[in-house]
């Protein structure tokens, strides 16, 4: 039987209506964001534009359930319990932040499926996929096109490498060196020799110092890209 | 772990002398490693939106963001200070539950208890009890925890989803949450607590999820006030003295196959029930173009 704390039946304390199209949009939104900033807490680089393509139940839904708003509030990094998410419309008027909404048919998918084509304001563009999988929980299921999966509730990892033994090594003898346990590793790549993605969700955070030493390994050619995503949490 | 089964949790608190809301507590702390002040103290945050979201639609008219809705909260309190047939209790734990519905839709905050459809029942129904019997804060917050457990239950053996269960798996469970808390609350043992909640269960079994729209406003606002009421009334039959003939266990698996049973436009698509009568129809043409 699945393990629920009490908090999974009360909680979480959320902006309604919907936890999956309301609460779980935001939080979305938030991770897609952290996803194409790789991370930066500085506001050097912000995001300047972004393309909501909204497949299934949140094509047909977004306006009612507050989704659309829930969207804007969580690229402008607002929380799924912030009582902003409401008036994100106006707030990102102020921040600059430009966005639209496009249904389209991502096929196989969940049914309650994002993507999000992010323009940075250094002309970078990123694109993100992701599904709120219900109760405000979600699933990142692709970044840039490569198949990954990460759920934002635990300090993560995002490593990419050209597939060659012994990085995945290097990189959890990095992690145990600093003290930080890894609760799910999962490795993705598209084919034997390619360049592979690593998916690290740790129980402890990742600290700026562990990051350099990523960022190291990366000068070294050992990795070809390194992006840390604080966990977003599911409520108040 | 939590225990799997009703029977055996009333088993254990009588074995140990403990309410239920401590087995809860015991095992939450073991479980995540938090202490008991902790605990208590994330679920006075809970209690605290509770209170906030129970309050807000009575001092002010509230519009839903599709415009379908709103207003009734304000409307039902205003009465409460006049003469009603069910009395002040009963008018206030429905108001109560309709202003939590009523924010939740204006996408204002709440609490999901046990998601965001049903938010209004467990505030509209322990908040109002609780005032009626006198109950501190530290009472109200220990309730929650029993109303947790039952809600652990039926998440462990149905479920708490409209889209899998209907609207007897949301507002029936959330009922039947209320119901064991408040038994709880009123120094009832935990047989009684399971029994409250297993006449919640019955009195609501076979309910569709049938939302106007697809949008978690029309009927639920409504059904989250008499599911708070639902809630009062079973916690009086049980501290009476009156027991669920159908065992608290059997009614969730009874609630889980009725549940099954129901064909997918009555599971919160938004295709059967009143959503599919010609007014409900009109107002999703209305909303959605």
């Amino acid at each position: 039987m699945i393990k629920y704390s009490v908090f999974d039946i009360l909680g979480p304390i959320m902006i309604g209506p919907s936890s999956s199209h309301t609460a779980g949009a935001a939080r979305l939104a938030k991770v897609a964001k952290l996803i194409a900033l790789e991370g930066r807490a500085s506001n050097e680089i912000v995001v300047s534009e972004v393309t909501f393509y909204l497949h299934g139940s949140f094509a047909t839904t977004y306006q009612g359930h507050g989704s659309d708003r829930a969207l804007v509030a969580g690229m402008l990094g607002f929380d799924p319990w912030d009582e902003r998410l409401k008036r994100s419309f106006e707030l990102a008027l102020t921040e600059k932040l430009q966005y639209s909404f496009v249904a389209i048919d991502l096929g196989d998918v969940h049914p309650n499926t994002i993507k999000f084509v992010i323009k940075r304001s250094d002309g970078v563009s990123v694109v993100v996929v992701g599904s709120s999988i219900g109760g405000g929980k979600i699933l990142i299921t692709s970044v840039d096109g490569e198949e990954l999966e990460f759920s934002g509730d635990f300090p993560t990892l995002i490593l990419k490498h050209h597939d060659r033994p012994g990085i995945v090594s290097k990189v959890s003898a990095l992690l145990y060196d600093e003290n930080i346990n890894i609760a799910y590793m999962k490795v993705f790549r598209q084919s034997r020799g390619e360049d592979a993605t690593m998916v690290f969700e740790t129980d402890s955070m990742i600290s700026d110092e562990v990051l350099e030493k990523l960022q190291e390994l990366k000068r070294q050619g050992f990795l070809t890209s390194v992006k840390r995503i604080s966990p977003i949490a599911l409520g108040a | 772990m939590f225990i799997n089964k009703g029977a055996e949790l009333s088993r254990i608190c009588k074995e140990r002398s403990i309410s239920i809301a401590e087995y809860t507590l015991e095992i939450e702390q073991e479980e995540n490693g938090h202490s008991r002040e902790e605990l208590l103290l994330k679920m006075q945050k809970n209690l605290q939106v509770m209170r906030e979201s129970a309050q807000e639609a009575l001092l002010r008219p509230m519009q839903s963001v599709s415009g379908m809705t709103g207003g009734d909260a304000y409307k039902l309190h205003e009465y409460s200070k006049r003469q009603t047939l069910c009395g002040e209790l009963v008018v206030l734990a429905m108001a109560r539950a309709l202003s939590c519905s009523e924010v939740n839709v204006a996408m204002g905050k709440i609490v999901a208890a046990p998601t965001a459809g049903p938010c209004g029942v467990i505030p509209g129904a322990i908040l109002t009890a609780a005032e009626k019997l006198q109950k501190s804060d530290e009472e109200i917050i220990l309730s929650l925890f029993t109303a947790s457990a039952i809600g652990i239950l039926i998440a462990k053996n149905a479920t708490l989803s409209g889209a899998e269960g209907g609207c007897q798996a949301e507002c029936g469970s959330a009922a039947a949450m209320a119901a064991a808390a408040i038994v709880e609350m009123m120094g009832g043992s935990p047989e009684m607590a399971l029994h409250a909640a297993a006449i919640a269960l019955k009195n609501i079994l076979g309910l569709v999820c049938d939302p106007i729209a697809g949008l978690v406003e029309s009927p639920c606002a409504k059904r989250n006030a008499s599911g708070a009421i639902n809630a009062l009334i079973s916690a009086d039959l049980a501290m009476a003295g009156i027991t669920s003939i159908i065992p608290f266990d059997e009614m969730v698996d009874a609630m889980f196959s009725v549940g099954r049973a129901l064909p997918c436009e009555l599971r919160e698509t938004g295709l059967g029930g009143i959503a599919a009568t010609p007014t409900g129809q009109t107002l999703k043409k209305k909303i959605f173009g």
